[in-house]
């Protein structure tokens, strides 16, 4: 098979670094080649952050570009769209409905855009929307969106649930693991639209 | 055992594989995990030291001694410790030297974006440059046993894409090194005029010797499958071809890029049809396949700016370009903003509402410069904040009632204080401002000289700044709480008023340090909201308006009191109250 990539998006401190290691963790023990490019620093505060996760045979460029994403998770409603160029023609996207408001928009200098779950949808992407936040809150956390939006993703993939499971015990805190258990759950059950 | 680790991560495997025993570095992204990582290995001391000369002098003098050592730094760190550098490479090793550097193409988190290959051949210094975490750990050992075969320090270069992706790598055992004997050696390790004549001689023999290596060693690597393109490349850049291009094209692919090899390239081109050369940022390798007489097709084509890509790869090689989808609305930016409660927000406010001028440094702090608070009129590099400062009151001293310094914990220790030094040596009216949040803070919570804790978490001594400020002779030195927005203000005030030097610690720590307890998210009571926005002036990214009213995201506030104080209709308000 060729390479495919995953890419992981969101607002600096949503936990997009957790999601790309327990993803990581589940593909490595199907025992692919995998790559994951993730982004420190500076746009960790806050910023528009990005993470690549590619697997397959054999994986050479760690990045994702323009039109090569099979399926994009967006933690954030407007970061779907920002970065919604670099998915595949036939490919898929899983956002959360959450939206944060970047700077220009908190101090007034442009406005949130309306609709945009619908105008990636007129574009005859296949979407699910889901508000992962009031998920997580349930499974006892609103950290645990990362979780959530995992389980969403373990469903529309191919592998056995308990390749999943197996990584998100691997790779949370363990003090921790019951809450991400149920978010894990609450993301992978939900009816995909 | 194969595992999936970070490039650093595996760097770090790689150092504690060779029977490294000593690192010493300075946090920069993207390098600060190697260290971390290492720390976590009982049998390496490890450090964080109060800048990259230190460590690098710090390693050099551990190599010397006997003890296979190590250090890394980003790429600017490799300024701060190029002094030592460039003498080391004439001085040699004893036990093996490993200097790590990460370059930041694209400028993910950097003020510039410099290419420290030139520092490799500037300073006569092997640099290998590995392109996944496999070739990390494989080339840090190696690059251990050429520093003892060549009698050189070895750069490792690595690059943001593979210093932060994770992918496969073997990993093995460790291997015992015992320290190698001690022995005074002046003509070899006392670096004056006559020895260094000496040592300059054995320094050009060896760069030949490391040519005629370059040429057959297994790191610089021919695949030859069709000979109408060939690519020449190293590090990160040759998995973007490889991807572009696959067995569409031939490849030579550098392991060591510096010193390059002639032979092997020659005879790799008199193979190909065209010949490219792939390489971010400057035109290191092409200009050495012209000097010795390659025709080959560079930076013509690609560009000297930020990252490649695959995608740029298939473009400019085959002239292939992607049709994406895009949506027609307008997305705003999403730029780093400080994160709520952070302790330097009210500083930043406090200088803006007072127009004063601020001479910046390189840290989370510099986000001050953003909209809405745009608190900065300059930041150049490490320290650089004090003593720019210092100059330009030197050159106008209306200045001085007028301009601050600003500068965080780390930095100050790192290169402010000799700055400030200056300002009271050389007698400037200048009014310097620490942001301690205690760690540093934007490379992800380092522990640094005025902490009180070590790298591997154990209490130590910790520099007193008050003392230390006062002891450069600085006279006028006091401490505020930076939440409280009047005491800032007053204090700044004050301090430029009077005719001497001064130094405000604005002290906090960082919101995000785990010991520091949060207050209860604070709410906005939509009774007494009139929808001024004046909350909206500190740019808290916690707050935002929704129907003309504030709204204060419960999840992010860490109740720090600031944006209570901004409100003149006390309509922010505590959960407990």
């Amino acid at each position: 098979m060729s390479a495919k990539s995953i890419m992981i998006v969101g607002v600096g401190g949503q936990g997009t670094l957790l999601a790309s290691r327990i993803l990581g963790q589940a593909l490595l023990n199907q025992g692919f080649d995998i790559k994951v490019s993730e982004v420190h620093g500076m746009s960790q505060r806050g910023g528009s952050v990005v993470t690549y996760v590619k697997y397959g045979e054999k994986v050479y460029s760690p990045v994702v570009r323009d039109c090569e994403a099979d399926l994009i998770i967006a933690f954030e409603q407007l970061e779907s769209v920002r970065w919604i160029n670099h998915l595949k023609k036939d490919g898929k996207v899983i956002i959360n409905t959450q939206e944060i408001d970047p700077m220009p928009v908190v101090i007034g200098a442009a406005e949130y855009p309306k609709d945009l779950i619908n105008s990636i949808k007129q574009k005859n992407i296949s979407t699910t929307a889901l508000d992962a936040l009031s998920l997580a809150i349930e499974a006892g956390s609103p950290k645990a969106v990362n979780v959530v939006l995992i389980g969403v993703l373990a469903n529309i993939m191919d592998f056995d649930k308990s390749v999943w499971i197996d990584a998100v015990k691997e790779t949370v805190p363990q003090k921790f693991l019951d809450m991400n258990l149920k978010a894990f759950d609450l993301g992978y059950d939900y009816k995909t639209i | 055992m194969k595992k999936l680790l970070l490039g650093n991560e595996a760097v770090a495997r790689g150092i504690y594989e060779a029977g490294c025993t000593v690192v010493s570095s300075y946090p920069g992204t993207p390098s600060t995990e190697i260290t971390e990582y290492a720390a976590k290995y009982d049998e390496i001391y490890a450090e964080w030291a109060p800048n990259e000369k230190v460590s690098m002098e710090v390693a050099i003098g551990a190599s010397i001694a006997g003890a296979r050592s190590f250090c890394a730094m980003k790429h600017v760190g490799l300024n701060v410790a190029a002094d030592p550098l460039y003498t080391a490479s004439y001085m040699g090793v004893n036990a093996g030297l490993v200097i790590a550097v990460a370059d930041d193409p694209g400028m993910h988190s950097s003020q510039n974006e410099q290419d420290s290959r030139h520092h490799a051949r500037a300073s006569k210094t092997m640099m290998l440059e590995p392109a996944d975490s496999k070739e990390c750990l494989e080339y840090t050992k190696l690059a251990y046993e050429l520093s003892e075969q060549f009698d050189t320090p070895v750069l490792l270069r690595l690059t943001t894409r593979v210093a932060h992706s994770r992918s496969l790598a073997q990993v093995s055992d460790r291997t015992d090194f015992s320290l190698k004997p001690y022995e005074k050696n002046i003509a070899k390790n006392v670096m004056m005029p006559a020895m260094a004549k000496v040592r300059h001689e054995i320094v050009e023999q060896r760069i030949q010797n490391q040519v005629k290596w370059a040429e057959s060693t297994s790191i610089n690597t021919v695949e030859i499958n069709d000979s109408k393109i060939g690519i020449i490349t190293a590090g990160i850049c040759y998995e973007y071809a490889k991807e572009a291009l696959g067995e569409n094209a031939s490849y030579l692919k550098l392991g060591c890029v510096y010193p390059l090899p002639v032979d092997l390239i020659l005879d790799f081109a008199s193979k190909c049809e065209t010949v490219y050369v792939i390489e971010e940022l400057d035109d290191f390798i092409e200009t050495h396949c012209k000097k010795i007489g390659v025709n080959v097709i560079g930076k013509e084509l690609f560009t000297f700016l930020g990252e490649y890509s695959q995608t740029l790869v298939r473009e400019k090689i085959l002239g292939e370009k992607v049709e994406s989808i895009k949506i027609e609305k307008e997305i705003p930016n999403r730029p780093p903003v400080l994160c709520a409660g952070c302790p330097h927000r009210g500083v930043f406010y406090a200088l803006k509402t007072l127009g004063v001028a601020v001479s910046g440094d390189i840290g989370c702090y510099t986000l001050g410069a953003l909209a809405p608070l745009g608190a900065m009129d300059t930041c150049i590099c490490m320290g650089a904040s004090i003593s720019a400062l210092h100059g330009r009151n030197k050159a106008n001293k209306d200045f001085e009632k007028n301009s601050v310094a600003v500068i965080g914990d780390s930095t100050f220790l790192h290169s402010g204080v000799t700055g400030l030094m200056d300002i009271a040596y050389n007698k400037s009216n200048s009014t310097v401002m620490i942001l301690d949040n205690s760690i540093t803070g934007m490379t992800g919570h380092q522990q640094n000289p005025s902490t009180g804790y070590t790298i591997k978490g154990d209490p130590t001594s910790a520099v007193n700044l008050e003392q230390l400020v006062k002891a450069v002779g600085i006279n006028r030195v006091r401490v505020i709480d930076p939440y409280n927005i009047e005491e800032t203000k007053q204090a700044i005030k004050e301090e430029l008023a009077v005719d001497e030097p001064s130094v405000i610690i604005a002290r906090r720590p960082c919101a995000l340090l785990k010991y520091v307890k949060h207050n209860p998210p604070l709410t906005v009571n939509n009774d007494k909201c009139i929808g001024c926005e004046m909350c909206m002036k500190i740019g808290c990214p916690a707050i935002s308006m929704k129907d003309k009213k504030a709204v204060i995201d419960y999840t992010q506030c860490v109740g720090c009191d600031v944006c209570t104080q901004m409100c003149k209709f006390s309509a922010i308000e505590s959960k407990e109250a």
